[in-house]
């Protein structure tokens, strides 16, 4: 999979949020993910672009960078403000904890980021703004899941490539096909 | 707007949107808490039918409510739920304190 980058700044207005998660989830579609995946980015992105309205600016209306990168199988998720950081990344990141109890948040955006996504890496400093990194791995490995290395040969061809493999392999391939089949 | 909310009885029903998020979670905790605060609601129940996507906006809206209900003696209940929804609501352990169901329930 070739390295391919994108870059969107946008308004810090919540009508923005959608837009946001929605320009990611296209984005991905080159890394032919699952729609759980798909799901579980537009979730993630969602959180830290929601952060970055309701605490980095609190309501002020300021721009955020959301850059996105695919490379080795996997995409970076880079969601970034220039409000007024966070004084204590740790404490922000405990599950439950938020400053804004009385707006009813949760308190689970970082939860919910770490739990979507592979990695999650979160940079902040009192009136610095905050950057947040994230990623995930959607392609899997060629040997763990055959399918990929067929998809897009035409039927009678895949079907010789097939049966040119070794017996036990052909069986595993084709279960894994035809979940893949399922999948999507 | 308006649509978004029916009134049975003592039950508030929400039928959320296709995408409930920060934006438009934010809109209905306000006519919500209204409707709740001006009429004698007893039970509040959120349809997830038309709902694909719910972040954790979602869940605290949910827990704000929650938390308004039982304070009243009341409770939430949450009906059909697709399986981005429940994942979402089972992370967040909301799953134990509200009830979910397939369909509306009988007693509604």
């Amino acid at each position: 999979m070739q390295q391919n980058e994108m870059k969107l700044e946008f308004d810090s207005r919540s009508c923005n949020e959608g837009f946001a998660r929605v320009a990611v989830a296209a984005f991905m579609t080159q890394l032919n993910p699952t729609l759980e995946e798909v799901a579980d980015v537009k979730t993630a992105v969602s959180e830290a672009v929601t952060n970055a309205i309701i605490h980095g600016y609190e309501g002020k209306i300021d721009k955020v960078t959301v850059s996105c990168r695919i490379e080795d199988a996997a995409l970076y998720v880079e969601v970034q403000d220039r409000g007024r950081g966070i004084p204590d990344v740790k404490l922000a990141m405990q599950p439950m904890y938020t400053t804004k109890a009385e707006c009813d948040r949760a308190g689970m955006g970082f939860s919910f980021m770490e739990a979507f996504m592979d990695s999650l890496e979160v940079e902040s400093a009192p009136g610095k703004g905050t950057r947040v990194k994230m990623s995930k791995r959607i392609l899997r490995e060629p040997d763990q899941f055959p399918g990929y290395l067929t998809r897009g040969i035409p039927a009678e061809q895949k079907q010789t490539a097939d049966s040119e493999a070794s017996g036990e392999k052909l069986s595993v391939c084709g279960i894994l096909q035809e979940q893949n089949k399922i999948e999507r | 707007m308006e649509h978004l909310f029916t009134i049975s009885g003592a039950t508030l029903i929400i039928h959320l949107p296709a995408e409930l998020d920060h934006h438009s979670s934010e809109k209905i905790m306000l006519e919500a808490d209204r409707i709740i605060s001006s009429r004698n609601i007893r039970r509040v129940l959120f349809d997830f039918e038309k709902t694909v996507f719910m972040d954790s906006s979602g869940i605290g809206m949910i827990i704000g409510r929650y938390k308004m209900m039982r304070f009243m003696g009341g409770d939430v209940l949450a009906i059909r739920v697709n399986e981005q929804i429940k994942k979402v609501l089972t992370l967040s352990g909301i799953y134990k304190v509200i009830d979910i169901y397939e369909g509306i329930p009988q007693q509604v």
